[in-house]
């Protein structure tokens, strides 16, 4: 593994990600409809930071996931990609170089709701630490997507509807009982579960056994995109 | 002097399922050397460069590239060759500086070389221009910008000037004959009976898989040369076509004597023609 190369990937990400309006968009819009709709909704009886986790929740669901598949997929479709691979980059190399960039980017986004939600110290490095987490799963899943994907409009017809489970499922789950016994198998069910009790966090073995095992099934799912279509 | 063999092949041959689009695919290409892979689209021209850069792995038959099987390439192989391939693979949002700083830093060179190339392939007053406003042409010389950056010593050129404007198309060939004069070995691919005339060293005719004739392209024309004729226009008009023996040398002899003669030619048929009389195949 060269970290020279990861880091040439890394910064070619940076250049073309700030003028990739379609992806950048992702990354900023949620933690922005945070800043705005709690700073001027206020409704009495609501829990705390309502909006912040159930925003919070949907761009775990949806930035990392669209953005790591729609930038593998787009590079596999213009041949980029293939051309990096006979330029001696390794798969892990891209791979590492995409994904830290997304997931700092993300990061970011995370840090921005952590502020909204006014968390400070240990509930502050306990919202992060609990949506690092989210994100990287989230991060795999895209992976996998646009690994498995040949070109961006296949890449799209499986995000979509994969997005919109992990994304919605959640909130549903908070008006309806039933989705609820569905979603709590899914991981970022589990996330939104955490995050609501940041501060007073407490692992349960369903919250970690289920996170894991997302993990697991996501990691065996690229590894059976990767040995299915490559990368390039 | 011995030349040194950049890239050897013995009896490859590749299928997908049942449909065969290799044959017994045996090429020598030495040092310095343009070789050309001449086929019409769908020959299987681009399955044989994925084969020799390591994207695909034959069915049987060996190939050495830069002395490593191919199936093998290592991370040291892979920089010493450069590819342009059928589709740029350039990054549109990118501007040119940055399309080739990327690849500076994969490889480890310095910065500097981005002037230099961007020079050589006449780009330098678009440096900071993104890709995606580039035409087709200065795509390609980008593209071929970014090959020969780390200066490799195989250089894969897949239809290196299809499309292009006769004025970039020269362009392009300048380049790559200067490449040649540095010792790189160039695999090139085309359709363009020209162009592989006018640059290569050895061409294969490519035919449904198969090599139907190899060698230094005048050569096989002049194997193929079957009517042996001399075609004459003179200044008053006529035409003549004369066999090229002993029994036209008075005839063509006065013609010149009473300086009647406007031009002269053998007629030696060209890559195109010896390809149709081969398969009876046009070179579409």
């Amino acid at each position: 593994m060269s970290i020279r190369k990861t880091m040439a990937i890394f910064k070619k990400q940076i250049k073309d990600t700030l003028k990739n309006r379609t992806v950048l968009i992702q990354f900023i819009m949620f933690p922005l409809l945070t800043i705005i709709i709690n700073s001027a909704m206020q409704v009495e009886g609501m829990p705390k930071n309502y909006f912040v986790v159930l925003f919070a929740t949907m761009y775990i669901g949806m930035a990392p996931l669209t953005g790591m598949a729609a930038i593998i997929s787009e590079e596999k479709e213009k041949n980029t990609l293939r051309v990096l691979m006979m330029s001696n980059v390794r798969a892990g190399e891209y791979l590492i170089g995409v994904g830290a960039y997304i997931f700092l980017l993300c990061m970011l986004g995370a840090v921005v709701f952590g502020i909204v939600g006014d968390y400070q110290g240990s509930a502050m490095l306990q919202f992060l630490f609990v949506m690092s987490i989210g994100i990287l799963t989230s991060l795999l899943i895209g992976a996998a997507i646009g690994t498995w994907s040949k070109n961006q409009m296949s890449a799209t017809s499986i995000t979509i509807p994969v997005m919109m489970i992990f994304s919605f499922l959640p909130m549903l789950a908070m008006f309806n009982e039933s989705i609820g016994k569905v979603s709590r198998f899914i991981y970022s069910q589990q996330i939104n579960n955490l995050m609501s009790n940041i501060g007073v966090l407490e692992l349960s073995f369903e919250n970690v056994f289920v996170i894991a095992a997302n993990m697991a099934v996501v990691i065996a799912l690229f590894v059976i995109a990767y040995r299915r279509s490559g990368l390039a | 002097m011995e030349q040194k063999n950049r890239i050897v092949t013995d009896h490859i041959a590749m299928s997908f399922q049942d449909n065969v689009v290799l044959q017994d695919i045996n090429v020598k290409i030495e040092e310095g050397e343009i070789f050309g892979l001449l086929g019409p689209s769908g020959a299987g021209k681009t399955t044989l460069i994925k084969i020799l850069t390591g994207q695909l792995k034959q069915i049987s038959g060996t190939a050495q590239v830069l002395g490593m099987d191919n199936r093998s390439i290592t991370r040291e192989g892979y920089a010493k060759i450069g590819m342009v391939l059928d589709n740029t693979g350039l990054y549109d949002r990118l501007t040119c500086w940055d399309n080739l700083a990327l690849f500076t830093e994969i490889y480890g060179i310095s910065k500097d070389r981005i002037k230099v190339v961007l020079n050589k392939v006449g780009l330098e007053d678009a440096t900071k221009r993104s890709v995606h406003k580039l035409s087709k042409g200065m795509k390609q010389r980008l593209a071929l910008a970014r090959a020969i950056m780390h200066e490799p010593e195989i250089l894969f050129l897949d239809e290196p000037t299809s499309g292009l404007d006769p004025a970039t198309a020269s362009y392009i060939h300048q380049l790559i004959l200067e490449e040649k004069g540095k010792g790189t070995a160039i695999f090139l691919t085309t359709h363009n009976m020209e162009e592989a005339t006018k640059l290569c060293d050895n061409v294969a005719l490519l035919n449904k898989g198969q090599i139907v004739e190899y060698g230094y392209p005048k050569n096989i024309c002049r194997k193929y040369n079957f009517q042996n004729k001399i075609q004459l226009l003179l200044k008053n008009g006529e035409s003549h076509t004369l066999t090229n023996d002993s029994s036209s040398a008075e005839l063509i002899g006065n013609y010149f004597k009473n300086n009647a003669v406007e031009s002269i030619h053998s007629s030696e048929p060209n890559l195109e023609t010896v390809f149709m009389e081969i398969t009876g195949r046009r070179f579409e």
